[in-house]
């Protein structure tokens, strides 16, 4: 028996990790012992002050580029996209932290109680909101910097279940419309598990396509794949059939076209903080991955990814553009504007070298603060039921509220890639290095849906402005601090985005080199 | 007198030079800033500036023309007169390289005078004239905006600036003819003057935009020394769109017909911007623009056609018009034509077509003034047929009005025998036959202009009284009307001498203006032209006089071919709206016609195409978690089948 063997570990490499795990747990000890009205005003600083400590070690480890425990890799994609996590999630966590806006938040404390009853108002008077949500979140955040940094393939699908599991729980708990919450949470679930299920049967076959590499041990740790796609002997079907099913896994996540079919329902069903947490960081999460594998496990088979994964891109670009031309409910558009916006982050994808790296990564931050700042105008745009998500309801909301229905016109703006906005930046930032790899194709299918969703945007802008505000255009309501500042912190960096994106664009492209 | 000549004679040799403005040329910007701040102040404060407003306006005009004066006094000790301020990078893009920047030569000199100093005339009079009316102070804001656009036109030392002041001045010139908006026919005027306008300023700007194109810069100086270099055929096309420019604003032929229905805006209106300095913004673009046109004798003799032709439609139309107003601006359009045979002549006649500019400036804002103060008297009436002995109620009105009279007929001394007679001459001083052709339409024309002119001041000041009823005793203007009126009075009779004298000498430094060849030999004699135009001037008077020392009819009565022509402006509205309105309307609607049916049809259809498809595809989308994982399936299997058919090799 020989003996064990630690491997030394980097702790500073590993520290926003671990500082998101440590207040997580911390988070949970509150709940068990810390009064129940204290419970908020506790959980919601710590939360807080954890991602910002956890950003500040990022930003110390700017420079490491070191593989650590041999399963994580910190490196430059790897702290850029943690650092966007972090940010994107302190946006998050004020919205998921909003009490000002409905009466004990957006998320409730007892599920299962029904909607409306007696009860349930009387948990709202004092039982507050839920506060397992912050510990829930975080353990959410710490699982995605642990995806887009792992090493390898079976690290890789831990992270992915620690950030999936929190985020199916908090799925379930809106205050309003809960059996539609609750429904979507467990398709969400049966879903996951299912996606799930074919990246680990991927990894699998993966595995035993390593094995025929003669010199080295198999593995599924990326830089042993790497070698393997050059020089292994094993059968390339167990390479092909594993690629193809690891990536079905993660452009689940990413919601790409035919994976996408839960978005609508979950983005609909699911508390729109949630909502805007998961179009902003879980789509960060899942393309950080995504790149980490194609752009170093599966490098050397470039050529023959990329056709079957640029029609994946097309279909996906093709699906969210046309399907949001009919939408009636803001949640549901927006969702399939989030599927067609994979689709263009997956042209970033595909674009060789590190430009396209770079430029998925830009888009990824434009992306996610335009779409918390839009979710949080979602949020405020209610009546007594709740939000009021069909969109008949915003006829004539510019009328009403010229100020919220000026920041949603600017929101949408920036989706359909307007200049002076950071959805324009960012469509340059991946489809200039698409058209410089030769993959015209893609650029123009992306540009043509781009011009079939800026439709929908457009209709729900004449919608705002030019129809007059019938007696059932709901009252804006008075956002909260906390919305506020995400509000104003999103349409910020839309706007900063788009007119001065050098700073942004000049770290990603520092940053995009990964170690392998 | 002699370093001028010795200067004179080596500039021709040389390449156009500016000299940097320093000292008291160096604040010449504030020309145009003054005006510029007043007409801003007036328009942004709106209501609460109505009390004091117009003496504002009057006093940014005053402040300019003191300043302009000492600017030009300034100039006298330099050795090269063309100084230049640059003030900024106005457009940097790539090769394009625009100055903000300013040219103050002789030329710009002699305009900044004008300018300033009748407009400051016309500006006080207004103070009167306007006093009625309950938007005066708008009215002095665009008056304003008009001087400083106006200056910045003649200022500007590259095409660029021009075009921005000339822009500016025809949107003054817009406002100002519809000021009184509410007026049917003020506000076609005013959408007349501005589509002919616009017509012209498309060919000044294509021109602009050829000279970047082949000389690569817009500065007057680097055009003027490039323009040697270019083809004979580009010269030509470049010329011909800068004509094309000066035409449309100096209501010369083709595009002469808005300047008379210009004439709806307010009197001081027509004095300043239709008589005396924006419509001549023309004759200073080809003079300014003499090295280009001195170039292409082709080009020359299309601006002297354009000229004596203008020259002589004028004149006809005149004769036939009743409308005191209306006399005068086809007048003005005919003494343009004068000005552009002057400067399509070249060498020379640059400078006398600037000393008539100057000249006509005094005395036909001095008649329009007149005019102005007539309708005032009588209850706005502008039909002669109603005047008639006016001379003994408003004995200053007609003394100066009689001096402008003098002036534009040209009789010795007066102004008009100083400007428009060495014109004549050099019209005949051609070394072919068009010698008598454009020499003879200078002659006709200046005959019809004492007829046309003598029968307006017969028919207005003397004769029996042919009033409309509701009219009893007309007055004399107040104080603040005549007090211009005399001064332009006294500058129409006396300033063709002094101008004559000195501005020629004065212009040479001018780039260009003094490059003079020597002059042909006229085909007749200088005495002998002058004794025949004399002649033909006292022929035309004399049969004025003649036909209505007694009055006219009232009404319009039947006529020959001839008049009938020229009461309908010699049929060119007829042909405007033959030519170009009625194949516009129908482009039009032929255009609007495809627009709805084919290309919005096919965007409808496109849009309803894809809202159809968007709408049977949301059908898949059907909430149970069991289509959705057959859905994930059925792609994953098509994904894997499609990596292992790459694998294969069966997509390579």
């Amino acid at each position: 028996m020989t003996e064990l063997e630690l491997p030394p570990i980097d702790y500073a490499a590993i520290a926003p990790i671990l500082i998101m795990l440590v207040a997580a747990v911390v988070g949970v000890l509150i709940e068990a012992f810390v009064p129940r009205r204290l419970r908020h005003p506790v959980q919601l600083p710590l939360a807080l002050l954890a991602v910002l400590a956890a950003l500040t070690m990022v930003v110390v480890n700017a420079d490491k580029r070191v593989i650590t425990i041999g399963v994580i890799a910190v490196d430059g994609p790897t702290l850029f996209l943690q650092g966007a996590i972090l940010a994107l999630s302190a946006v998050a966590l004020l919205l998921l932290g909003e009490r000002a806006v409905e009466r004990g938040g957006a998320f409730v404390a007892q599920a299962a109680v029904t909607a409306d009853s007696p009860e349930d108002r009387q948990q709202a008077e004092n039982a507050g909101g839920a506060g397992e949500v912050y510990p829930l979140t975080t353990f959410a955040i710490a699982g995605m910097l642990i995806f887009v940094s792992a090493n390898d393939l079976l690290t890789m699908f831990i992270a992915l279940e620690v950030f999936s599991l929190p985020l199916y729980l908090l799925c379930a708990l809106a205050r309003r419309r809960r059996l539609l919450s609750q429904e979507a949470a467990m398709k969400y679930f049966l879903l996951g598990a299912y996606a799930s299920a074919f990246f680990l049967f991927g990894l699998a076959l993966i595995y035993g396509f390593t094995a025929g590499l003669g010199d080295r041990a198999s593995g599924v740790d990326f830089a042993t794949i790497n070698a393997a796609v050059a020089n292994s002997t094993a059968s390339p079907v167990l390479l092909f059939a594993g690629m193809a099913l690891v990536a079905i896994g993660l452009l689940f996540k990413a919601a790409a076209a035919p994976f996408h079919v839960w978005t609508p329902d979950v983005y609909q069903g699911a508390p729109t903080p949630l909502t805007g947490f998961m179009a902003a960081c879980t789509k960060v999460a899942a393309f950080g991955a995504l790149l980490r594998v194609f752009h170093v496990a599966f490098e050397g088979a470039r050529w023959d990814f990329t056709p079957v994964l640029g029609a994946v891109a097309v279909l996906t670009m093709l699906v969210g553009s046309l399907f949001a031309v009919t939408q009636t409910d803001i949640k549901r558009l927006l969702a399939y504007s989030s599927i067609a916006n994979a689709g263009y982050l997956l042209v970033g994808v595909l674009a060789p070298g590190s430009e396209g790296l770079s430029g998925t990564m830009f888009y990824l931050v434009a992306y996610g603060f335009t779409v918390l700042a839009a979710f949080a105008v979602v949020t405020l745009v209610r009546d007594a039921d709740g939000e009021a998500t069909h969109l008949s309801r915003w006829a004539g909301l510019g009328k009403r509220s010229p100020v919220y229905a000026s920041v949603f016109t600017f929101i949408l703006l920036a989706f359909a890639g307007i200049p002076l906005t950071s959805g324009f930046m960012g469509k340059v930032a991946v489809f200039a290095p698409a058209l410089d790899g030769g993959q015209v194709w893609l650029v123009v299918a992306g540009v043509l849906t781009s011009m079939v969703l800026a439709f929908p945007y457009l209709r729900v802008v004449v919608l705002m402005w030019l129809s007059e505000p019938g007696d059932s255009t709901p009252t804006v309501a008075v956002p909260g601090a906390l919305t506020s500042a995400a509000l104003v912190i999103g349409v910020l960096a839309t706007l900063v985005l788009g007119v001065a994106p050098a700073p942004l664009l000049d770290l990603a492209s520092s940053a995009a080199d990964f170690v392998r | 007198m002699d370093e001028i000549l010795t200067y004179a004679q080596a500039a021709p040799a040389g390449t156009v030079s500016y000299a940097t403005a320093d000292g008291l040329l160096s604040s010449v910007w504030l020309l145009v800033a003054i005006p510029l701040v007043s007409a801003t102040i007036l328009l942004l404060l709106g209501r609460r500036a109505d009390r004091w407003g117009h003496w504002l306006g009057v006093a940014a005009v005053g402040a300019a023309f003191l300043l302009g004066l000492s600017y030009f006094l300034g100039l006298r000790g330099l050795e090269n007169r063309s100084v230049e301020l640059s003030l900024w990078d106005f457009i940097a893009v790539g090769g394009l390289h625009v100055d903000f920047g300013l040219l103050f030569d002789p030329l710009a000199g002699v305009f900044v005078l004008l300018i300033t100093g009748v407009g400051f005339l016309i500006h006080l009079y207004a103070v009167e004239y306007m006093a009625h009316d309950e938007r005066r102070r708008l009215f002095f804001a665009y008056f304003n905006l008009f001087v400083a656009a106006m200056l910045l036109l003649v200022l500007g030392n590259n095409y660029v600036m021009l075009y921005f002041g000339w822009e500016g001045v025809g949107l003054a010139s817009y406002l100002l003819i519809n000021f009184w908006y509410t007026k049917p026919a003020a506000a076609t005027a005013g959408k007349k003057a501005f589509l002919m306008n616009r017509v012209g300023d498309a060919g000044l700007a294509i021109a602009i935009f050829i000279m970047f194109a082949t000389l690569g810069t817009t500065q007057y100086d680097e055009v003027f020394n490039g323009v040697g270099a270019l083809a004979g055929g580009t010269v030509l096309v470049l010329g011909l769109l800068l004509l094309l420019g000066a035409a449309g604003k100096s209501g010369q032929f083709p595009l002469q017909a808005w300047l008379p229905d210009a004439m709806e805006g307010p009197t001081p209106v027509s004095a300043l911007i239709h008589a005396a300095t924006m419509v001549t913004a023309g004759v200073y673009l080809i003079a300014r623009s003499n090295i280009i046109f001195s170039a292409n004798s082709t080009l020359q003799l299309v601006v002297v056609s354009v000229g004596a032709l203008t020259l002589l439609l004028g004149a006809i139309i005149g004769c036939a018009k009743d409308d005191i107003k209306r006399v005068l601006a086809w007048s003005t359009v005919s003494q343009i034509g004068y000005m552009f045979l002057g400067v399509g002549l070249g060498g020379a006649a640059y400078a006398l077509a600037i000393v008539h500019l100057l000249a006509h400036g005094f005395f036909k804002a001095n008649m329009f003034l007149g005019a102005g103060s007539v309708m005032h008297g009588m209850k706005d009436q502008v039909d002669i047929r109603r005047f008639g002995g006016l001379a003994k109620y408003m004995k200053i009105t007609w003394l100066t009005f009689g001096a402008g009279w003098l002036a534009i007929i040209g009789l010795f001394p007066f102004s008009g025998f100083f400007s428009k007679e060495p014109i004549i001459v050099e019209a005949f001083a051609r070394d072919d036959w068009t010698a008598w052709l454009f020499g003879g339409a200078a002659l006709l024309g200046a005959g019809l202009t004492a007829f046309y002119m003598t029968r307006l001041f017969v028919l207005t000041f003397h004769g029996p009284k042919r009033w409309t009823e509701d009219i009893e005793h007309p007055h004399e203007s107040p104080a603040l009307m005549t007090i211009p009126l005399i001064l332009l009075g006294i500058g129409s009779l006396g300033a063709g001498w002094l101008l004559a004298t000195s501005v020629p000498d004065w212009l040479t430094t001018t780039a260009g203006l003094g490059a003079q060849v020597e002059g042909h030999e006229a085909v007749l004699s200088h005495f002998a032209i002058t004794v025949i135009a004399t002649l033909v001037t006292v022929l035309g008077v004399a049969l004025g006089w003649f036909l209505f020392r007694n009055g006219t009819a009232t009404e319009p009565q039947p006529a020959g071919v001839l008049v009938t022509a020229a009461r309908k402006n010699l049929y060119t509205d007829t042909v405007n709206e033959a030519v170009f309105e009625k194949p516009g309307i129908f482009l039009t609607r032929a255009l609007v016609y495809l627009d709805n049916r084919g290309i919005d049809g096919l965007v409808n259809g496109l849009a309803a195409g894809i809202g159809g498809g968007s709408g049977r595809l949301r059908r898949l989308q059907t909430g149970f978690v069991r289509s959705y994982a057959a859905s994930i399936l059925t792609g994953a299997l098509l994904v894997v089948a499609a990596f292992l058919a790459v694998q294969a090799g069966w997509l390579a």
